[in-house]
């Protein structure tokens, strides 16, 4: 894993929608560094994880130049998915095939030339610890909820494509344990991007870039600053979580008083 | 005059592409646009409103809509020269997924969706074989290990193709489409035109209308169900 030739991935500015130039020289991203896209809706959140995915260069609505290790990457790198050092998960992506979650990841172990004989396992096991239902190998793919599916395309991402790079767009919604997804992607020395509303994600980033107007507007580094209101965050989030637990098992909320 | 040949599956997006190709080049290059379908199509209206483009359509009717566009295009290829076109883009519905409307001195591109399942590339043929690059569509609706595998299957019908995949409402990734129309030489000689591959043999007893069910009650290329593997392979 560690054999990764990318150094950096490098985004230089563009311009927003009115064409005024972004304020900001470039964003590096190295390995294990985890940021987060925030901004309103129709800010341009996407678009700037798709200028990444593409390796924009001038090229796009935006104007970005997104470079490799400080160059043009080569093209073979941009264009055939299984070289492609990113992997883009959306809330729009799906496992389309009829197959078992066996089989599934065994057609992608065989796409990508892969000998180790327990990587299927090692991806399911790991998917496994993001999604509070179990996914067993024999699950059909179609049949997976949306948390599941996820969970799978992600521990895929790390241990099948072995992406340096995986951008999440909006993955909050999917019920997925977002706080281990971080936990796992740093242990594996992956970077990621998300875009999200979601205020745990946010915080727990060690960046945030800020859109409007569909350029990038600023980048917070908060160093240890939001550290309290993280924290606060957690304990509300996990409150949040028992309860969303305890609906989904029927139960009556008849609490007195503020829950803590 | 540079000639683009568009064919495709239905719902494959081959028009979201022939948009992002018309507006990529619009104010530079004057375009003309045919569509050749089978009984509905309103492309060439929507893309002359768009665009304000000279466009035209032709239904196939019971003809299949590849051998209505081997008649048609020496008169096609007319009315787009005398227009002063500089890029003329043909777009051809493909149904039986076994023809190709593709001739010499175009480029062909062939446009897949990525939702169309995995072994989708395998049954198509000359449709893939035949073309110059493969768009391939919808891949931001699929997962890493589908797309991957996508590409893979079409390799295998056409090693040499150039593949690009793209989010054709959006226009991500179609920089190498255009770059391919950007090389294009333009048409060397309208005359010397022809179609790279032979159609599937459309003479049968039942093209011409018989209805009759059963091998019996027809003649010419006749099969029984066994052995039918492989009815009829051109020579």
């Amino acid at each position: 894993m560690s054999s990764c030739p990318i150094r950096e991935i490098t985004v230089l500015p563009g311009h927003d929608k009115q064409g005024n130039p972004e304020r900001f020289d470039r964003i590096v991203i190295r390995p294990g560094d985890t940021i987060s896209i925030v901004g309103p809706t129709g800010s341009g959140k996407t678009a700037l994880i798709n200028d990444i995915e593409l390796f924009a260069q001038n090229d796009t609505a935006t104007g970005r130049i997104v470079l490799v290790n400080d160059e043009v990457p080569a093209e073979e790198f941009i264009r055939d998915p299984s070289k492609k050092p990113i992997a883009l998960i959306t809330q729009n992506t799906k496992c389309l095939a009829d197959m078992t979650v066996e089989a599934f990841l065994a057609m992608h172990v065989r796409a990508r030339k892969i000998s180790s004989p327990t990587i299927i396992a090692e991806t399911v096991c790991l998917a496994n610890r993001f999604t509070g239902e179990q996914i067993l190998p024999g699950c059909r793919i179609t049949a997976l909820s949306g948390g599941q599916t996820r969970s799978l395309m992600i521990a895929d991402a790390i241990l099948i494509s072995n992406a340096p790079l995986i951008l999440l767009d909006e993955v909050e919604n999917a019920g997925i344990f977002r706080e281990r997804v971080i936990e796992v992607l740093k242990e594996h020395c992956k970077s990621v991007i998300f875009v999200t509303h979601d205020p745990l994600i946010s915080l727990l980033s060690d960046r945030r870039i800020v859109m409007r107007h569909g350029g990038v507007e600023k980048v917070l580094y908060p160093e240890g600053r939001e550290q309290h209101t993280r924290e606060m965050i957690a304990r509300m989030d996990l409150t949040l979580c028992r309860f969303r637990e305890r609906i989904r098992a029927g139960e009556l909320l008849t609490e007195q008083g503020s829950p803590q | 005059m540079k000639l683009i040949i568009i064919a495709g599956p239905p719902s494959a997006g081959k028009t979201a592409v022939t948009r992002q190709i018309i507006r990529h080049f619009q104010g530079q290059q004057n375009i003309a646009f045919l569509k050749i379908d089978v009984v509905r199509a309103f492309e060439d209206d929507e893309l002359r409103q768009e665009f304000n483009i000279p466009t035209k359509k032709v239904y196939s009717g019971d003809l299949c809509p590849d051998h209505t566009g081997i008649l048609v295009l020496q008169d096609a290829l007319t009315w787009a020269k005398e227009l002063e076109s500089d890029i003329f883009i043909v777009e051809s519905a493909g149904l039986c997924l076994r023809c190709s409307p593709y001739v010499t001195q175009s480029l062909g591109v062939v446009v897949l969706s990525a939702v169309s399942g995995m072994n989708f590339p395998l049954k198509m043929g000359p449709l893939i074989a035949l073309a110059d690059v493969a768009v391939i569509t919808k891949t931001d609706l699929v997962s890493q290990s589908e797309k991957e595998v996508f590409r893979e299957k079409t390799k295998e019908v056409a090693p040499a193709i150039d593949i690009v995949e793209t989010n054709a409402v959006q226009g991500t990734g179609l920089r190498y489409l255009i770059r391919s129309i950007e090389a294009l030489p333009d048409i060397e000689k309208d005359q010397s035109i022809t179609l790279r591959g032979i159609p599937p043999l459309g003479v049968c007893t039942i093209c011409v209308g018989k209805r009759e069910i059963g091998w019996q009650n027809h003649f010419g290329v006749i099969r029984k169900l066994d052995g039918a593997d492989e009815i009829f392979r051109g020579d």
